[in-house]
C-alpha cells in the first residue's frame, strides 16, 4: 500500500493512522489466541506468567499439565474426548445427509416457497442457544432422550445442518444442471446420476460443510449443558465446569490441542474452498 | 385462415399445456421429497419443542384441575361479597379430595404465590378435616370461616377465583417486572425489585455497544483485506479466520487469562506506568469484560460479509471520484461508503442476533454486572426449576430475535450468509 509521491501530508498522516487501527485490530483478533500457548507449559499451578517465565528461565516451564491432561488421576478429558468426538462424527454425518439432500432440493427452480423454507431451515443457526437448548431439551426429556449419546446427537444435527445448508446451496448456485440431464439422457438413473456426476462436483462444499458442523457439534456447550448427565460429558463441558470452578493449568493445555486442531480444520477449510471456486470458475 | 390457434398435442394426444403443468408438478414434488426429511426432522425436534415452549409459559392449569368444584361453583358468584354456600361445599369436596391424595400441599403453596397467607390456613383447614371436625350436615360456610379469619376475608376467596382461568400471562408480565394486582389490573414491581427490565435494557445496550464496537473495528480491516494483494490479504485473513474457528470456550478462557487482574493487560499496564501496581483495575467480571471479549470473538462475523461485498467494489470508482475532484475523504463517503452499506446491514444485523443471545462468555468474564437475558433463562431453568417462566423469557427473546431475522432476510437474504 505505497502511497503516490504527490499524496499530502495529511492524507499522509490519516493513511498511517489506518494502518495502525488496522495493525491493532489484527493483533486484537489474533494475540488472545497465542497468550495461551507459553502459559500452558506453566510450571507452577497459576495462570499467571511467573517470574521465571518472564526471565524465560527453562526450570519455569514444564510438561507437567500435558500429563496430567493424559495420565492425570480421575481426570475426565479422556472420557470428554472420547464422547466428543464420537457425538461430534455422527452429528456431522447426520448433519451432511440431511442437509446436502435438503440443498439439492432447494436449489431446484421447482421448489416451492424456496425463501420461507429456507429460512426455517436456517433458523437454528440465527435462534439463540439457549433458547434452541431450552426446546430441544423438553422435547429430548418427553422422549426419554435426555443424557442419551443419541438425544446429543441429534441435538448437533439440528444445529450443524444450516451450515451444510448455507455451503452446498452456494456450491450448487455455479452448478450447471445440463450435466446431470447429459447423464440421463445417457441411461443413467437419478441416484447413479447423483453418486457419480453431482456429488464429486459439489464435493468440496459438502465437506466444508461437514467441517462446520462438526466444528458446531465439538464446540458446543449450551445445549450440551441442558442435555448431558456425567457419562455424556464432552471437553466443551469440562472446559465450561473448569473455567467457572477450579482454574487449573491442565484447561490451558486442553485449549493449546484445540487451536491446533482448529488450526489444522481452518487449513483444510481454506484449501477446499479454494478448490471449489476454482472449480466453479470463479477467479478472484 | 381460421384465427382460431390450435391446440399443440404431445405424441400420446394429450395437450401440450396440461404434460407441461404436469411435468412441473412432478418435478415440484420431487424437489419438496429431498427437502423433505430435514424439514420433518427440524419441525419434530426443534419447532413443535418451540411451540410447546408457549404452552408451557402460559399453562395454569394445575389449580384448575385441583379445585373442579370450587371453579363450578364460583361460575355464578360476582366476586363482590363472600361467595356463597355451594362455593364453599365445592371447595371443601375438592380440598378432602387432595388430602386424600396427599397433593394439599402444592395447592397451598400455589395459592400463596397468588396472595400471602394461604399457606397456614390452608393447613389449618387440613388439620381440622382429618379430625373430622367438620359436620357435613350443617352448613360448610359457616364451619369453615370459623377455622381462621381469613377464610371470612373475601380478598382470599378473590385470589382463588383469579387462579380458576386454565391459562394465564403472569409469567410474560413477571418477565417485565410486572403483576396481576388484587383486582385483576396490571401493576408494577416495587421500584426497587424491578430487575427483570434492567436486564432486558442490559442485554440490549451490550448488543448494541458490541455491535457498533465491532463495526468500529471491522470496517477498516475489511477495507484493507478488500484492498490489498491477493497474497498479503490471504494472510492476513487468517487472523480473522483462526479466531473464527477456534473454540469458544478457547477464546473465552484466553480473555479469562489477559483480563484478570494479575494478567497480562494489567501486567502491561502498570509497565508503562497506566495504573499503579497496587491499583490494578478490575477488569473482568464486570461489564468491561463482556464488551472486551465478545467483539473479539462476534468481529469475525463483520469482517467476513463486509469484507464479500467490499471485494466486488471496483477500485476504480474510487479513482474516478477523486479525479472528478472529490478529495479522498469525499470520495470516499460519497462514492465507497454508500456502496458498502449492504454489507454493513448484513454484518450488523448478524452480530446483533448473535450478541442479544449470548451465553457463555457473560456467564464466564460477564460476572454479576455483565449478565444477560440469556444467563437469567439459564437461572431459572437449571437452579429455581422455574421452567414455564424460563419458557416465557425465551419467547420474549426469541420473538425479538425473530423481527431482526425477518428484516434480515428481507434486507440480505437468508442464502447470501457467508460463511468463511
Amino acid at each position: 500500500m505505497a502511497l503516490p509521491s504527490y499524496t499530502e501530508t495529511r492524507y499522509r498522516i490519516w493513511h498511517y493512522f489506518y494502518i495502525a487501527i488496522c495493525t491493532f485490530v489484527f493483533f486484537f483478533l489474533i494475540a488472545p489466541l497465542f497468550v495461551i500457548f507459553p502459559l500452558s507449559f506453566n510450571a507452577e499451578e497459576f495462570l499467571v506468567f511467573s517470574e521465571g517465565m518472564k526471565r524465560l528461565d527453562p526450570e519455569a516451564f514444564s510438561l507437567r499439565w500435558y500429563h496430567e491432561m493424559v495420565y492425570g488421576t480421575k481426570n475426565p478429558w479422556g472420557l470428554a474426548a472420547k464422547n466428543s468426538f464420537i457425538i461430534a462424527i455422527f452429528a456431522t454425518i447426520g448433519s451432511i445427509i440431511l442437509g446436502t439432500l435438503a440443498a439439492l432440493g432447494l436449489s431446484s427452480r421447482h421448489m416451492p416457497y424456496k425463501g420461507l423454507i429456507m429460512a426455517v431451515l436456517i433458523s437454528p443457526m440465527i435462534v439463540p442457544l439457549i433458547i434452541s437448548g431450552v426446546a430441544i431439551f423438553f422435547f429430548m426429556a418427553k422422549v426419554g432422550l435426555a443424557a442419551t449419546h443419541t438425544g446429543i446427537v441429534m441435538a448437533h444435527i439440528i444445529l450443524g445442518t444450516p451450515f451444510v445448508v448455507i455451503t452446498v446451496t452456494a456450491t450448487l448456485s455455479g452448478f450447471d444442471h445440463s450435466v446431470t440431464r447429459a447423464a440421463s439422457s445417457l441411461g443413467s438413473n437419478p441416484f447413479n446420476t447423483f453418486m457419480k456426476i453431482t456429488l464429486p462436483l459439489i464435493l468440496p462444499g459438502v465437506i466444508s460443510g461437514g467441517l462446520f458442523a462438526f466444528v458446531t457439534s465439538f464446540d458446543e456447550v449450551v445445549v450440551v449443558l441442558f442435555l448431558a448427565g456425567l457419562e455424556n460429558t464432552t471437553i466443551p463441558v469440562q472446559m465450561w465446569t473448569g473455567l467457572r470452578e477450579q482454574l487449573s493449568p491442565t484447561i490451558l493445555a486442553v485449549a493449546t490441542c484445540l487451536i491446533i486442531l482448529s488450526t489444522l480444520i481452518l487449513v483444510t477449510a481454506e484449501l477446499l474452498r479454494r478448490r471449489s471456486e476454482r472449480l466453479r470458475g470463479i477467479n478472484r | 385462415m381460421s384465427s382460431e390457434t390450435k391446440q399443440i398435442l404431445t405424441t400420446d394426444g394429450i395437450p401440450l399445456e396440461v404434460s407441461l403443468k404436469k411435468a412441473e408438478k412432478k418435478n415440484k414434488i420431487k424437489a419438496f421429497l429431498l427437502v423433505a426429511p430435514l424439514l420433518l426432522f427440524l419441525f419434530i425436534t426443534y419447532v413443535f419443542p418451540i411451540g410447546e415452549m408457549f404452552t408451557r409459559s402460559v399453562d395454569d392449569k394445575m389449580i384448575t384441575n385441583m379445585l373442579p368444584k370450587t371453579f363450578k361453583a364460583m361460575e355464578k358468584w360476582d366476586g363482590k361479597e363472600l361467595p356463597p354456600e355451594d362455593v364453599f361445599a365445592g371447595f371443601y369436596s375438592d380440598y378432602k379430595v387432595l388430602i386424600e391424595n396427599q397433593t394439599q400441599g402444592k395447592l397451598g403453596q400455589r395459592l400463596n404465590k397468588e396472595k400471602n397467607g394461604f399457606n397456614s390456613i390452608t393447613k389449618k383447614l387440613m388439620r381440622q378435616i382429618k379430625r373430622n371436625k367438620i359436620d357435613e350436615s350443617q352448613s360448610i360456610k359457616e364451619q369453615i370461616m370459623k377455622v381462621h379469619k381469613r377464610w371470612r376475608d373475601v380478598e382470599y376467596w378473590q385470589a382463588i377465583k383469579r387462579t380458576a382461568p386454565p391459562y394465564t400471562m403472569a409469567k410474560y408480565l413477571k418477565g417485565v417486572d410486572m403483576y396481576f394486582a388484587a383486582d385483576g389490573s396490571i401493576a408494577q414491581v416495587d421500584e426497587d425489585r424491578r430487575i427483570h427490565r434492567i436486564l432486558w435494557l442490559r442485554t440490549l445496550e451490550i448488543a448494541l455497544f458490541v455491535t457498533i464496537f465491532c463495526f468500529l473495528m471491522g470496517y477498516p480491516i475489511a477495507h484493507l483485506l478488500a484492498t490489498l494483494p491477493m497474497k498479503y490479504s490471504n494472510l492476513l485473513m487468517i487472523c480473522v479466520l483462526l479466531p473464527f474457528w477456534t473454540s469458544l470456550l478457547v477464546r473465552t478462557a484466553s480473555w479469562m487469562i489477559l483480563l484478570q487482574q494479575q494478567g497480562v493487560v494489567n501486567d502491561f499496564f502498570v509497565m508503562i506506568g497506566l495504573v499503579a501496581d497496587d491499583s490494578r483495575p478490575e477488569m473482568m467480571y464486570n461489564k468491561v469484560g463482556t464488551y472486551v471479549a465478545m467483539t473479539q470473538i462476534l468481529l469475525p462475523f463483520m469482517v467476513l460479509p463486509l469484507y464479500s461485498v467490499m471485494k466486488t467494489i471496483s477500485p476504480s470508482l474510487m479513482r474516478a471520484g477523486k479525479s472528478l475532484g472529490g478529495t479522498p475523504f469525499v470520495a470516499f463517503w460519497k462514492v465507497y461508503f454508500p456502496l458498502t452499506i449492504p454489507g454493513i446491514g448484513a454484518g450488523c444485523l448478524l452480530v446483533f442476533i448473535l450478541a442479544i443471545g449470548y451465553y457463555i462468555t457473560p456467564a464466564l468474564v460477564g460476572g454479576a454486572s455483565g449478565t444477560l437475558i440469556s444467563n437469567q433463562i439459564a437461572y431459572h431453568m437449571k437452579t429455581t426449576l422455574d421452567w414455564s417462566f424460563a419458557s416465557a423469557m425465551g419467547l420474549m427473546l426469541l420473538s425479538g430475535v425473530l423481527v431482526i431475522y425477518w428484516i434480515y432476510n428481507k434486507l440480505v437474504g437468508v442464502d447470501n450468509i457467508k460463511l468463511g
